[in-house]
């Protein structure tokens, strides 16, 4: 039997790599796609407990999420589409007339 | 012990390919590395019992979501992106960061103690299958939110198509104008 303490070490190293990417990138893209490793780090806690406490409703949460994860894919891209055809750049520093 | 195997196998190439994604310089790997990584994501929620969420793992995740990453990367510029810098200046503030919270969150799930079981034992899932264990639970105890999901991913669509949509040539001509000394002041 795997302790529950390893899949919690395991998305918290997940989560923070994911942070560490979606503050250090500047391709927009890339930070969406660091956004769906803290989602999938979330869903690890989640099925991990829903497991240990022999209740399903951590995978009930999972697959919200997920298609959670989904609509913000394509929200976040049509964004990405939308910014790429106006400003042709997708770097997040170069995008910044609200900084004044 | 053989599941302890398959899960520090599992959790060895997550952290290799998360660290793999966030630091290749071509968009398209950095997507395939996320595209292995989320294979054994779905690797790991089969050890924790869960066929239904592995199946939509690697079908909305792998199938759907990284499919649409990666037509959005090619549609933007990629040999710009190769040989430009990929991180934004000061990112040595961001490790320090995201090192700390990973620190917090490891003290702070020290103290964590696992609550009251619930009635889905193992035997109990295995009884009724796994896919009809899940669908009971989300069509009965959780209907609301599973309507409130739906909405979620009909705003989406709405949404994407609105965002994405071509503009008339008129309006077009408009945006290109005023968004003209815009892009000037911002490559200044």
């Amino acid at each position: 039997m795997i302790p529950v303490s390893w899949y919690l070490t395991l998305s918290a190293i997940l989560f923070c790599i994911g942070m560490y990417g979606f503050l250090t990138r500047r391709n927009v893209i890339i930070m969406f796609l660091c956004i769906e490793l803290m989602l999938n780090a979330a869903n690890l806690n989640f099925v991990a407990f829903s497991h240990y406490l022999t209740d399903l409703r951590g995978q009930v949460f999972t697959f919200f999420i997920i298609a959670v994860a989904a609509s913000e894919a394509a929200i976040g891209l049509g964004i990405v589409v939308a910014l790429y055809r106006n400003r042709q750049s997708v770097y997040s520093d170069e995008i910044n007339e609200l900084k004044g | 012990m053989l599941s302890k195997f398959i899960f520090l196998y599992c959790a060895l190439v997550i952290i290799t390919t998360a660290l793999l994604a966030v630091r290749f310089r071509n968009p398209v790997h950095s997507v395939l590395a996320v595209l292995v990584l989320f294979f054994h994501m779905a690797g790991l929620y089969l050890l924790l019992n869960a066929e239904f969420l592995a199946a939509v793992q690697i079908i909305v995740y792998a199938g759907a979501i990284l499919v649409l990453y990666l037509f959005v990367v090619f549609l933007v510029n990629l040999r710009q992106e190769i040989n430009i810098e990929r991180f934004v200046a000061h990112h040595n503030i961001s490790i320090g960061i995201s090192f700390l919270v990973f620190v917090m969150l490891m003290v702070g799930s020290r103290s964590f103690i696992l609550g009251t079981h619930g009635k889905w034992t193992i035997d109990a899932i295995r009884e009724v299958t796994h896919t009809k264990a899940l669908g009971t639970e989300i069509f009965t105890s959780y209907i609301l939110p599973f309507e409130i999901v739906a909405l979620v991913l009909l705003v989406a669509v709405i949404g994407g198509i609105l965002l994405a949509k071509q503009e008339k040539q008129g309006t077009a001509v408009d945006g290109k104008e005023s968004s003209g000394p815009l892009i000037e002041e911002g490559r200044k």
